[in-house]
């Protein structure tokens, strides 16, 4: 019993982090119908950055968190004007085939500037576990929570309340009419490419935190992010939260139940069977909105 | 023989539909085989070995463009189902199967699996297609790895060379015959299959899925038949790579592999066979060029391996992005505003 808690917190943990990079995830494919295969590796460029402010500038690790998502935001602002925009109106796997390139590309400097070794991102937090009832937590971990418990509150919020956040709501849901309603499709692209680097980035730096920071692993995030983002339905924003947490939850109870007993890890395949079981039975997710076509 | 027509006289649509025009094509690939038959004599093994890689490519990346240039269905996993022909293949060649038999039963068994992960295309398509494919990637991937560790340790699958009527094929230079002869066939195969009623099926599947299926045409079982034939293409080409590298391991096929599958196709054109071969080249002898300049520079430079890691990656993406943006047509139609040039100088019109 206290196996399984401590499983489930671990998974809503992890699931946290994977419900945060997918909100971003879901956030381009909603305003741009872009799939971004280069997800995971924003996400672990964009920590290494962090971690190479805080140890090699020796700044203080929570300023220069912040500088890296402010810089994030930025990058995800030119990322979309220089290689998405020409792009608008090109087939499904031109598009596709952009963020591959740029995954790439961002591999390839993430190689060249730090090689595939791995680091220990700077502590931020007394490493002192704290123990409720038979379940042990670090820090960390329950940081780690709250951080993507809060950016997750405050991405819904700034979608129900902030004219911008109304607005990127719109455009998702009908460029036209958008557009005939004086939103700038264009502005809206940009900034939600915008806000999925930060939130890429947000957690990257929780998952660097709770593990090690590899371009590996952070980059497999990326991957791991498709059964999530399946699950809850490709275009839907608490779609994504759930399917993160189930996912994250799925892996931690497969290692710690299933593996044991056929002594072979599936961990890191349940999520993709799940992918293609949901695929066959219902493609749109759970909260997806079926596409209805017209002829 | 005619080498040039000064006008369309093109009267039936079988006319329409031929290979070859006129003469100067099959001139053309005529010299053109010769040529690649004389290779081994003059070349040395590692490039003989290169235009082996080509030529295995080339057979993966022709299936790739007939399932994702013509019938418009994105494949991630192209990769998974090369490693998959290249574990059969080690499997029946262990079983002391002849490699005349072993190449075909090797792409049966991949064609199989093809259309196991082409069943969600009955419910999905475009991304979602794309996605499904990626966890066919995943799912092989991971099969392929606990095979590799199966008994505890790693021990990889080695394949013994391929041999016809006593006579050894080494991998330096016999074998090479067998890969091109296999790549031959296949570009004919396919060139020939878009004069069809499948191939053109499949080019209305992709143009549009509704329309092609308001004209009588069974869209699910057209999808599946072009899954099966890619994957048929990608199971030979991992057949051959099986007898041409002599051991099979999870390591080479991975996601980044159906990555440069999909590159392939891109640099080429998507939609021709001719883009396919071109692409296919250019993806296979990049990294060989960008190995030499690494080891170069490792003259100067310490950590040359992970430089060369590096460059690779950076290179591939900025040569993806670049031919996106500035050349969406791949080399093929390159090649063919290049042929146009020639056709019509000196008057261009």
């Amino acid at each position: 019993m206290d196996f399984l808690l401590q499983l489930l917190v671990n998974g809503l943990v992890i699931g946290s982090v994977y419900a945060l990079a997918a909100l971003g995830f879901v956030l381009i494919y909603k305003a741009s119908r872009v799939l971004n295969f280069a997800h995971g590796d924003f996400l672990a460029l964009g920590t290494f950055v962090a971690f190479a402010l805080a140890t090699s500038l020796r700044l203080p690790v929570i300023p220069s968190i912040i500088l890296t998502l402010v810089c994030f935001f930025v990058l995800g602002l030119v990322v979309e004007r220089v290689v998405l925009r020409p792009l608008i109106g090109k087939e499904v796997i031109a598009v596709i085939m952009v963020s591959v390139g740029l995954s790439s590309v961002i591999k390839g400097i993430m190689y060249l500037v730090w090689g595939p070794g791995y680091f220990l991102f700077p502590e931020f937090l007394p490493d002192v576990p704290i123990i409720i009832g038979d379940v042990y937590l670090s820090p960390m971990h329950l940081l780690g929570l709250a951080i993507s418990a809060a950016l997750l509150g405050l991405f819904s919020l700034f979608f129900k309340r902030s004219t911008l956040g109304v607005a990127m709501r719109a455009v998702a849901d009908d460029q036209q009419a958008a557009l005939s309603l004086g939103v700038s499709v264009r502005k809206i692209f940009a900034v939600s490419w915008g806000i999925a680097l930060v939130s890429a980035v947000a957690a990257g730096v929780v998952v660097g935190s709770i593990t090690s920071l590899s371009t590996e692993g952070l980059s497999a995030i990326g991957i791991l992010v498709f059964p999530a983002v399946i699950v809850g339905g490709l275009d839907s924003v608490p779609g994504a939260v759930v399917g993160g947490l189930l996912i994250g939850v799925l892996e931690n109870l497969t290692a710690g139940f299933i593996d044991p007993l056929l002594g072979v890890s599936l961990r890191s395949v349940v999520p993709f069977i799940v992918l293609v079981l949901i695929l066959m039975m219902k493609p749109y997710g759970l909260f997806g909105t079926v596409e209805i076509e017209r002829v | 023989m005619q080498f040039s027509a000064c006008g369309n006289y093109k009267t039936r649509y079988v006319d329409e539909a031929t290979i070859f025009p006129n003469d100067t094509g099959r001139v053309f690939v005529a010299v053109l085989l010769v040529f690649l038959a004389t290779l081994p004599f003059w070349l040395s093994p590692y490039f003989v070995f290169v235009c082996t890689l080509i030529g295995i490519f080339v057979v993966g990346a022709v299936g790739l463009n007939i399932l994702t240039g013509s019938t418009g269905q994105i494949s991630l996993g192209h990769s998974a189902f090369m490693g998959l022909g290249a574990y059969a293949t080690g499997l029946l060649a262990q079983a002391g199967f002849p490699f005349w038999l072993a190449i075909p039963l090797a792409g049966a068994v991949t064609a199989a699996a093809g259309v196991l992960f082409g069943i969600p295309s009955l419910r999905v398509k475009g991304l979602y297609l794309a996605l499904a494919t990626l966890a066919a990637q995943v799912i092989l991937q991971f099969g392929f790895n606990l095979f590799d560790s199966r008994g505890g340790g790693t021990a990889y699958l080695s394949v013994p060379q391929a041999t016809l009527a006593g006579l050894v094929l080494d991998r330096e230079r016999l074998f090479y015959y067998v890969v091109l002869f296999t790549a031959a066939v296949a570009v004919f195969a396919a060139l020939n299959l878009f004069r069809t009623r499948v191939g053109r099926a499949f080019t209305a599947i992709r143009d549009n899925d509704r329309a092609a299926a308001a004209m009588g045409i069974n869209v699910f079982a057209y999808k599946l038949l072009s899954f099966s034939i890619s994957s048929f293409y990608a199971g030979v080409a991992g057949a051959l790579w099986a007898y041409a590298s002599g051991v099979v391991s999870a390591e080479r096929f991975t996601l980044l592999l159906s990555v440069e599958y999909l590159a392939m196709i891109i640099v080429g054109g998507l939609g021709s066979v001719l883009g396919s071969i071109l692409g296919a080249t250019v993806i296979t002898v990049l990294p060989e060029i960008l190995r030499v300049a690494a080891d170069s520079l490792s003259q100067v430079l310490p950590q040359a391996t992970h430089l060369f890691l590096a460059m690779r990656f950076t290179v591939f993406g900025i040569i993806i992005v670049a031919f996106l943006i500035f050349e969406p047509q791949g080399l093929a139609d390159r090649w063919r505003v290049i042929k146009t040039y020639f056709n019509t100088w000196p008057f261009r019109y």
